[in-house]
């Protein structure tokens, strides 16, 4: 026990400011926070659905949950059922095989509710596109209010296109 | 019980399997691929046969694809030995796709034969389960999309219904119930629905029902070039894009008999043992999460944001899609970058290297994780499970060492493997494996050949196939390649190794305790996109 306390004391406080080159980032993230705190009574809850993804994107999910980026110091943070949910950030090009679980999800949200398609699968159906197999981007099976697009987008894009759609409503 | 295993692999020669296939006339000799030790020929009535002859002999059966040429349809099977790999083919018509299963001898080839019946129309005589596994209720069932006259743009008439009525094998009895799971999680994690049978805390049975990701990428490969494959290879699965884009490069290669300079190999070694060793660290991390340690989780992801950053900064991309181009590598990073990766290699060996020992060592983590979700040997052996799960009960099988490719051929290869066969264990195989990643990845640097990045791939004027045979970091990892006299795909097959590791996370569950379903699942961390296509 002692040697993990140690550890966590050795490696300290690990969140980082925002870039310095990305100025306006970090206008945005206090901006948004604001917006968040305004209309989202300071907490914005994220359910992830997978539409068809290759799982790239979801690992980028994961980054902004580490000590870096702490995507939770927004008052943003990922909640276990669409029915607690505040936004959709789907991925993937829509497989038909998941057409009908994402109009599910996508009704078990309670309004007002926001949709984002994360990543070129998601955004505009990448490297996949339409097919037997696939439906395509996300808008062709369920309003989106935002894309972000990127093959997967960066931690830093994510966020940025998040903040950037809650500014912007 | 708890010491690395001496040298095991599976057990049986494929050299004595075909020749006596071919002494005894069932089957008849062909030229072997680069990269194969043997192939043969059989007629299809001789193909469960010939795999009840290969379980016989010990070998790990390893895959089985198709391939429609109208009028009839290929059929290939792949088995590995401890000299290497052997290729069996046949066809059949495609008027009458009917052949003998190979699942009796192998349930490995259980799911991968019903992949095969919804996509080919392929037929299976003696298959204990006739039910469908990758088609859902997008396409009817006397529609086949790997048919070469299936047009990948055949689009339903209105939205596909959800798959409600896939038949589950019921299970009944006083106080049994059944808990419904997904196909969307709680987690950030892919979709796949579960289906738990279960009495009181104890699971009694586990139903996987996969394919919900199913985007059709053995279709939509059709017609692609060779710079357009390896795009799509990096996203069958996008943990994997190192290990499924060097098997289609491989694949790509051996058929066109192109040289990859020896500098090129190098840096995809190197770029494959990246991949490992982030893919390795993100899981350790998630699984000790799945039992309340956020310790590791926290220490672990962090450690892997920094490999991931400085991937971007040396090879442009923080999950290396990309990176592979046909014939060698798309970039590399300059002197001072490579000095870098040297330093980040030392600094996260005193990283893990210190911190291994304490997660091995807490009492109320090892608690959680010993004993759980147990694989005996022999029921891995009997899946032919590869990669970390078949290692940590004792499957060795690693490419890397046991039928090398190049640069691997020169470089010896510690492979971690243990007997127990739980979480634990396999947690413990995954961080030994980031050490021998990180010295792979310190001689690879060390001795990094002079020479050009890439060789021009001519893929005009005759048509090729080849097979591309990789350890990615899940294990083996297959790509079938086979283009036209243009230098378009025809087919293109990517065998991702979580087709083997996905049934053997339904047996290690036999008796876990609902609450530990989340942790066995993440030691085995099979993919769904990779299995889905
Ligand atoms: S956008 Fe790229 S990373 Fe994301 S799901 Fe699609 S292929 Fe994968």
């Amino acid at each position: 026990m002692l040697r993990i306390f140690q550890r966590i004391r050795r490696t300290g406080h690990l969140t980082e400011p925002l870039p310095p080159t990305e100025r306006e980032f970090a206008q945005l993230g206090v901006a948004c926070q604001r917006e968040i705190a305004r209309r989202f009574q300071r907490s914005l809850a994220i359910r992830m659905v997978d539409a068809g993804s290759c799982n790239g994107c979801e690992l980028e999910m994961h980054a902004v949950n580490n000590s870096y980026y702490d995507i939770e110091r927004f008052g943003l943070h990922f909640v276990a059922s669409p029915r607690h949910a505040d936004l959709l950030l789907v991925t993937g090009v829509v497989s038909r095989h998941m057409e009908e679980a994402l109009r599910r999800t996508w009704v078990a949200t309670p309004a007002p509710k926001l949709v984002v398609a994360m990543g070129d699968c998601a955004a505009c159906g990448g490297e996949f596109g339409v097919s037997y197999a696939s439906c395509g981007p996300v808008s062709a099976v369920i309003p989106v209010d935002a894309v972000i697009p990127g093959c997967p987008p960066s931690p830093l894009q994510l966020l940025n296109g998040l903040l950037q759609l809650l500014q912007r409503r | 019980m708890s010491r690395i295993q001496t040298k095991n692999v599976s057990s049986g020669r494929v050299s004595d399997l075909s020749r006596d296939l071919i002494q005894t006339g069932q089957a008849e000799a062909l030229p072997p691929w680069p990269g194969l030790q043997a192939q043969v020929q059989l007629p299809s009535d001789n193909w469960g046969v010939a795999a009840e002859n290969a379980v016989r002999s010990g070998l790990r059966w390893a895959a089985v694809w198709g391939d429609h040429r109208p009028p009839a349809i290929q059929i290939f099977a792949l088995l590995f030995g401890c000299d290497g790999h052997l290729l069996l083919q046949t066809h059949v018509s495609d008027q009458q796709p009917e052949l003998p299963s190979q699942t009796p001898a192998y349930p490995a080839a259980n799911r991968p034969e019903r992949h095969l019946s919804d996509m080919l129309g392929l037929r299976w005589r003696g298959h204990p389960d006739a039910r469908r596994w990758t088609r859902h209720q997008a396409w009817p069932a006397d529609v086949w999309p790997l048919r070469r006259e299936f047009d990948c743009q055949t689009l339903p008439p209105g939205p596909t219904p959800g798959d409600c009525d896939y038949p589950f094998v019921p299970v009944a009895g006083a106080g049994v119930y059944e808990i419904p799971v997904g196909p969307v999680h709680a987690g950030i994690i892919e979709p796949g629905h579960f289906r738990f049978q279960a009495l009181g805390e104890e699971i009694l049975r586990l139903e996987e029902h996969l394919g919900y990701v199913h985007r059709g990428v053995e279709k939509i490969a059709v017609g692609r070039d060779a710079a357009g494959l390896l795009r799509l290879a990096a996203r069958v699965s996008g943990d994997s894009s190192i290990a499924h884009s060097w098997a289609a490069a491989q694949a790509l290669e051996r058929a066109l008999a192109v040289e990859v300079p020896r500098r090129a190999l190098h840096w995809r070694a190197i770029l494959a043992e990246r991949e490992r060793i982030a893919n390795h660290l993100g899981d350790i991390g998630a699984i000790c999460n799945d039992v309340g340690f956020a310790f590791a989780q926290v220490q672990l992801s962090r450690q892997r944001e920094l490999w991931q950053r400085r991937n971007f900064a040396a090879f442009g991309h923080r999950l290396l899609m990309d990176t592979l181009v046909p014939g060698g590598v798309a970039r590399e990073p300059d002197a001072e970058l490579i000095a870098a990766l040297r330093r980040d290699g030392d600094a996260l060996r005193t990283e893990v290297a210190d911190l291994l020992p304490l997660l091995l060592e807490y009492p109320s983590l090892q608690d959680r994780l010993r004993d759980t979700g147990i694989l005996r040997p022999d029921q891995a052996r009997r899946y032919g499970v590869v990669g970390y799960v078949g290692r940590a009960s004792n499957l060795q099988d690693d490419l890397r060492r046991d039928a090398p490719y190049a640069p691997y051929e020169n470089l010896t290869i510690e492979v971690p493997a243990y007997a127990e066969g739980d979480v634990a264990k396999r947690v413990r195989v995954r961080g030994e494996e980031i050490l021998v990643s990180l010295t792979l990845i310190d001689q690879l640097l060390e001795r990094l050949p002079q020479g050009p990045l890439a060789t021009p791939c001519n893929t005009r004027g005759r048509a090729v196939e080849g097979l591309g045979l990789v350890e990615g970091w899940r294990g083996e990892t297959l790509a079938y390649v086979r283009l036209d006299a243009t230098g378009r795909v025809e087919r293109y097959f990517p065998r991702d190794p979580s087709w083997l590791s996905w049934p053997a996370l339904e047996i290690l569950l036999d008796g876990v305790i609902v609450p530990d379903f989340p942790v066995c699942n993440k030691s085995v961390n099979a993919s769904y996109a990779g299995q889905d296509l």
